[in-house]
């Protein structure tokens, strides 16, 4: 009985992932009704249970993709993966008028640049502070602080230790999570609350995942703004990290 | 029809990636280079378009609709499946750096917005967000 129905959710996992986070939505909201008054954003509180529910998951299967790698949560690796994830932030673009996205273009532009050199000397510092000395070790580090995309590629291409590289993935594992926390708790403080700021803050953090759950949980209305020049972030970290950024490195040390 | 509001966004996804994956052959890196943020543009354009003309009814519209509701819950289980675990088992270089661009990055935030001017004003307060709260 009981494996016939594990079966029968494994089998149908896109469905139970619905009927998963469904509930978790319910609960989130409820919780920020009656607990909070409303102040805490009910996706705000989703997200952070899905990373939690993650955490667990990856603690107890010791598995790469959190609750997705328990047989039963299997759909949620589907629902929550990068195709659908795309398809739904390319939607939230309808209705947005393009005039805001123009008017904000050269400074998004700008973030963009600063936010991939921001990251990667932040990420250089700390792998210098903690006794790294090869340049190919330094780069890739500080890579993985642009983005864990950006941080395993740019490793793969100079060359890295797999220590080193699953270092770099865990330092932009930590940047896209912490973002997710961090941005609804500052979105006041630093004036996330308009289509220029997002931007700009798009630009800025980069990171994919992160961006996207971040203005998720502060306002879903920025959600395009913010996609928009974070959708560029990895590709431009791919391009200088272990080039430009890795002659820079060398150069000093 | 329904179908046709998604089989556009569907269009304008492969068509943007199409695009980011040349953009980043022709730059000779092995990524997609903003494809999504292309496939937005080109919605946003498309749509208009076809608004401008009225050639955009309901149950089309209602087609990208329910893709843009379904963000937040598709967002969740993103974070459901994501590598927690390893985040902490970085140890402190991971967790510094990854805090460190995070923290510099917020902070640079209101430096690059500038001043308050009417293009950058909040958006005004709605009891219920567009996307289904």
């Amino acid at each position: 009985m009981n494996d016939s129905i594990v079966s029968l959710v494994d089998k149908y996992h896109l469905i139970a992932a619905f009927a998963v986070i469904g509930l978790t939505m319910y609960v989130a909201y409820w919780l920020s009704r009656h607990l909070t008054a409303g102040r805490l954003h009910g996706s705000a509180i989703a997200i952070f249970i899905g990373l939690v529910l993650a955490y667990i998951g990856g603690v107890s299967t010791g598995g790469s993709k959190g609750l997705s790698d328990v047989t039963l949560f299997s759909g949620l690796g589907l629902m929550g993966g990068g195709m659908l994830r795309d398809l739904a932030i390319i939607a939230t673009a309808y209705g947005v008028r393009f005039q805001e996205i123009k008017k904000a273009g050269l400074r998004g532009l700008i973030a963009l640049f600063l936010g991939v050199l921001v990251s990667f000397v932040a990420g250089a510092a700390v792998a210098v502070g903690f006794g790294y000395t090869d340049p190919v070790d330094i780069t890739t580090i500080a890579a993985g602080a642009v983005t864990y995309i950006v941080g395993p590629v740019t490793g793969a291409t100079l060359g890295a230790s797999s220590e080193v590289i699953a270092l770099s993935i865990a330092a932009g594992l930590v940047k896209s999570i912490l973002t997710m926390i961090a941005t609804p708790m500052t979105a006041k403080l630093i004036g996330l609350d308009n289509p220029r700021s997002a931007m700009i803050f798009g630009g800025l953090i980069g990171t994919t995942s992160g961006v996207a759950a971040g203005l998720a949980a502060t306002d879903a209305r920025l959600v395009p703004y913010g996609a928009m020049t974070a959708t560029f972030y990895t590709g431009l970290g791919i391009l200088l990290a272990p080039t430009v950024l890795f002659l820079a490195v060398r150069a000093v040390f | 029809m329904v179908i046709y509001g998604v089989a556009l966004l569907a269009g304008c996804m492969l068509a943007g990636l199409i695009i980011g994956d040349v953009l980043g052959q022709l730059l000779g890196i092995d990524a997609n280079l903003g494809g999504v943020g292309i496939a937005m543009l080109l919605l946003i354009f498309v749509t208009g378009y076809l608004k401008d003309r009225g050639r955009l009814p309901e149950t089309t519209e209602s087609g990208i609709n329910f893709w843009n509701a379904m963000y937040i819950p598709i967002v969740v289980a993103m974070a459901a499946s994501q590598n927690v675990a390893a985040a902490f088992s970085g140890g402190m270089v991971a967790i510094l750096a990854g805090v460190l661009s995070v923290v510099l990055g917020l902070a640079l935030v209101p430096v690059l917005t500038g001043k308050k001017t009417d293009d950058a004003s909040p958006l005004e307060p709605t009891p219920t967000a567009p996307s289904g709260h």
